[in-house]
């Protein structure tokens, strides 16, 4: 191989390395015409076949988002988005209809899912074939652009009880449920995002626990961004009956475009009595690339209610990738005794921004929170941890324990950290830590000398820094995010 | 708003009777702050930096000038009684009789404004025109959204009003033995008052000042004080305001203060007076090796609210800061805390520190708290720690278990509590003065005296 060749190979691998997820797929997609009005709104909701009331709620919803203003008030400078300039539903085609056998899936699809390193036999399963394969641990929903393409395990999951599907099978097949639920926890009027979710969103994952089940696997979503110009607007309601449990794992990935990408989510968990819902993020969107070009604006809106008494909501996320992120997971801690957490690991290198933290809204008596929020920034990048923990009068014995830290490497990045703390009841406790500084020479040097690279030593001490939250995921995305972590910081020492 | 005709129908009628109308440099200054506070208003609880904190008692209160009630004879607090350079304003207004500006060395002028501008209105211009303004922006990623945590409405509205103040420099390197003291007493039911504190401290030089605001039979009253404070090159100011105004009063006021290169700016301010009371403190570090120390206590029941938001703004290199802001609610009271640490992009080896911590006394009582960490240099020691929470059972129950009765056991742990924020202060008159007022405040809101200098077991 001649010398020119190899170096543009060997650019080539490390730049695939800093995003391995950065392909399209030729997949031929039901593309809904550019632009947003009441008529898209329609179009959405007949190519779904939608009862006349969601389509009530989404034309309600669209004719509030046209009278609110975007927020500013977050730490992140993007250029104004023109909310015509993006097509608002992209169906593959090849999922309308289900494939008997892996021999008729569109073989595009299966090497989507080869690249995002699913396992064959799982392939299988998640490309819709019947009857495939032993039983792996995660049951899987995937969203290709807008639309769910297949739900795995479903039969095994049945028999318990524990519906999972798509939100739009939900809204056919359990219609009871998703009108009680959808938007009693993120009402339609609640954020700018959050409501032009309510009027253009096409899909997502809808999971119900009956009382007292313990779900006997992990739930799993795969988020994919592929077709371009295409905002992705995914709604996920979870619903925990009295004493039952679930975890839920939730995995974002996205092609590399020179444009930005618009993504608004809302994510609605609800649990009654003695119910546990565990939620882990790993959000590894496209995040531009080194010079601040494209990426993925991730503008999310994801807030739990613990109703119940003695219920818990447990928010994890690793957040690694997108060009901007607006996301402040939440708990309503309204049920005595309910529990709420936020472990989270923000890292953003070169030009990303990233807004987010939580919101622990203390209403029940001895109402307890734990919010671990861990900063890195490097590059050029910006990250703030925003939170609000609020206790309300009622709440007595409330318990508030919050810890900020942040990470800079380099100096010309920056890490904010902006609590607000409210507290109207004498009994309750509430403390906020936060700290700020940089990767230490000493343990730097400590790892240099034992024959570490600087950039493994960085990731080293990285993932130590971020230890209280990484031990918080499930086993199998534990290791990815570890990676992540490494992954997420190359080039940004040395 | 309705105090906004009514403020400007004041600026038409007032402004061409204030001293030194009509001499150009201070009919600019006034015009500049009658343009702000035009364009700026009277801040609502929209703008970020007074999300917790409502004006609209503004509209109840006379915001004409104060009338003074004719006797002055009433006791004029001190934290050195007879030992210290003093000038004394009632209602706002400078009163030459009062005030004790005593024997001052070399190189060193303590003056009231009126006095200044009477003088001479072009230096006077000049001096206002030395001093550092509040900035509008209190970040540097302010955005599409200027209007975060600005005061600009006030400040401009003090500079429309701009006639009475207090003016202190110390030249270069001199020491100034004896504390110099500011002191406003409300006499008047209402009224209100716009006076300006400058204080320039030359390079080298040392100087303690403190800052009384009293009621002596005064009311709801308004104050609404705009302090500029330039701390010169290894200058020390020692600078400590006790705001212990009428429980109707309403009192605000932001600070802003440069220090420069290995210079000392340390500041304290107790809060226990007003029906709603803020200060706004503004520290700008701007030369290598400069620090702060910014401290808070406050004791606030009925109703009442106190503000406290600080920003320190980390410009240059090798700069340290610490701040501490403790205090008690009881009743319905509300307390509120903002504090803000900058640390701009050359500010490297910046090492900054604030803790706020509130004591809820009753079942009413609100604490809102927003320490803020806007960080831009990676070479950084940053922290900040808040807590909110009741008095602590376990040691109520020790101090029980030894037989001192549950109130006085109560009022020994609140002052232990207040207590930790006077140990911040470094200047021995200010500390035990300002221990003395803590402890006068406790007394007031347990019904217990508290001596906590005396141990409790020989009682």
């Amino acid at each position: 191989m001649a010398a020119t060749e190899q170096t543009v190979e060997q650019v080539r691998a490390v730049t695939e390395q800093k995003y391995k997820y950065g392909f399209t797929t030729e997949i031929e997609s039901d593309l809904a015409p550019k632009g947003l009005n009441e008529d898209i709104v329609r179009f959405i909701s007949a190519k779904k076949g939608e009862p006349e009331w969601l389509l009530e709620w989404r034309l309600q919803a669209y004719r509030h988002w046209l009278t609110m203003e975007e927020p500013t008030w977050a730490m992140v400078d993007f250029p104004k988005i023109d909310y015509q300039d993006s097509h608002y539903y992209a169906a593959p085609k090849a999922a309308k209809d289900k494939p008997k056998s892996l021999d008729e899936v569109d073989p595009e699809l299966l090497a989507t899912y080869e690249k995002l390193g699913i396992p064959l036999k799982e392939q299988a399963i998640l490309a819709g074939v019947e009857g495939a394969g032993d039983m792996p641990a995660v049951a899987v929903d995937a969203v290709f652009d807008s639309v769910s393409v297949a739900t795995t395990f479903k039969k095994k999951l049945e028999e318990k009880g524990i519906i999972f599907c798509s939100i739009s099978e939900a809204v056919r097949e359990h219609p009871e449920l998703v009108r009680k639920y959808m938007g009693s926890v993120v009402p339609y009027s609640d954020n700018y995002y959050a409501t032009l979710n309510c009027a253009v969103f096409t899909d997502g994952s809808f999971v119900y626990i009956p009382k007292g089940v313990r779900c006997p696997m992990e739930l799993s979503t795969y988020f994919r961004i592929n077709a371009s110009n295409t905002g992705q607007f995914e709604r996920t309601l979870i619903i925990a009956d009295e004493g039952s449990y679930v975890s839920y794992l939730e995995g974002c990935t996205a092609p590399m475009r020179d444009e930005n990408q618009l993504h608004a989510a809302v994510v609605e968990l609800v649990a009654m009595d003695d119910a546990t819902i565990k939620y882990s993020t790993v959000q590894n969107w496209y995040p531009g690339d080194e010079n601040g070009k494209g990426g993925i604006y991730n503008f999310v809106t994801k807030r739990g209610a613990c109703r119940g008494k003695n219920s818990k909501i447990s928010w994890t996320q690793v957040e690694t990738g997108s060009a901007i992120t607006w996301k402040y997971p939440s708990c309503i801690l309204q049920g005595d005794n309910s529990v709420g957490e936020f472990y989270s690991v923000a890292i953003t290198n070169n030009y990303q921004q990233a807004d987010t933290g939580t919101k622990m809204i203390h209403i029940g008596k001895n109402t307890r929170s734990t919010i671990v929020a861990k900063g890195i920034s490097a590059g050029k990048a910006q990250s703030t941890y925003r939170g609000l923990v609020r206790i309300l009068p009622k709440a007595e014995g409330a318990r508030n324990y919050t810890q900020c830290d942040s990470l800079l490497i380099g100096d010309k990045c920056g890490a904010h950290t902006v609590p607000y703390i409210e507290s109207r009841n004498r009994t309750a406790r509430v403390e906020h830590e936060a700290t700020t500084a940089k990767i230490s020479e000493d343990q730097l040097f400590y790892c240099r000398a034992r024959g570490l690279s600087e950039e493994d030593a960085v990731g080293l001490i990285v993932n130590g820094f971020c230890r209280e939250v990484l031990k918080e995921l499930p086993m199998e995305f534990a290791v990815e995010a570890q990676k992540l972590v490494a992954i997420s910081l190359e080039g940004s020492v040395g | 708003m309705a105090a906004i005709a009514t403020l400007k129908d004041l600026y038409e009628t007032l402004s061409p009777g204030l001293p030194g109308a009509g001499a150009a440099g201070l009919d600019r200054l006034r015009a500049d702050g009658y343009a702000r506070f035009l364009a700026d208003g009277i801040p609502t609880t929209k703008v970020e930096g007074w999300k917790y904190t409502n004006l609209r008692d503004l509209a109840g209160v006379s915001l004409a000038p104060a009338q003074s009630a004719a006797n002055t004879d009433f006791d004029i607090p001190s934290v050195a009684p007879g030992k210290t350079h003093r000038l004394v304003f009632v209602d706002g207004v400078f009163n030459a009789a009062l005030s004790a500006v005593g024997t001052l060395p070399p190189g060193v002028t303590l003056d009231s404004l009126r006095g200044l501008i009477e003088s001479s209105p072009a230096t006077a211009a000049e001096v206002l025109e030395r001093f550092p303004a509040p900035k509008a922006d209190t970040g540097l990623r302010v955005g599409p959204n200027p209007g975060r945590g600005q005061s600009g409405g006030l400040v401009g509205l003090n500079g429309a009003f701009l006639a009475e103040g207090a003016v202190l420099t110390v030249g270069e390197g001199v020491t100034l033995a004896q504390p110099v003291e500011i002191v406003f007493v409300a006499t008047a039911a209402d009224g209100a008052w716009h006076p300006r504190l400058l204080i320039d401290v030359a390079a080298g030089a040392e100087v303690t000042v403190a800052e009384h605001h009293v009621a002596r039979g005064g009311g709801a009253t308004f104050a609404n004080i705009v302090g500029g404070v330039r701390v010169g090159e290894g200058a020390i100011l020692r600078h400590a305001k006790f705001q212990e105004e009428d429980d109707a009063a309403l009192h605000l006021a932001s600070v802003t203060a440069t220090v420069a290169a290995s210079a000392t700016y340390e500041t304290f301010v107790l809060t226990t007076g007003g029906r709603l009371a803020r200060t706004d403190v503004q520290v700008r570090l701007e030369g290598s090796g400069a620090s702060t120390r910014v401290s808070g206590a406050y004791g606030v029941d009925g109703s009442r609210h106190a503000d406290f938001t600080s920003l320190i703004d980390h410009v240059a290199a090798n700069c340290t800061s610490r701040e501490v802001v403790k205090g008690v609610i009881d009743g319905k009271g509300r307390a509120v805390f903002q504090g803000k640490i900058i640390v701009r992009p050359d500010a490297q080896k910046t090492d900054g520190h604030q803790l706020n911590r509130a004591l809820l006394l009753s079942d009413t009582a609100e604490i809102d708290a927003k320490p803020e960490l806007e960080i831009y240099a990676d070479d950084v020691k940053c922290s900040h720690g808040a807590t909110a929470g009741e008095l602590d059972e376990e040691a109520l129950f020790y101090l029980r278990a030894r037989g001192i009765p549950a109130d006085t056991a109560r009022a020994l742990l609140i002052a232990a509590f207040l207590d930790e924020v006077a140990e911040e202060i470094g200047d021995a008159h200010l500390r035990a003065y300002a221990t003395a007022r803590i402890q006068d405040r406790i007394g007031r809101l347990t019904g217990i005296t508290v001596d906590t200098d005396v141990p409790v077991l020989g009682e």
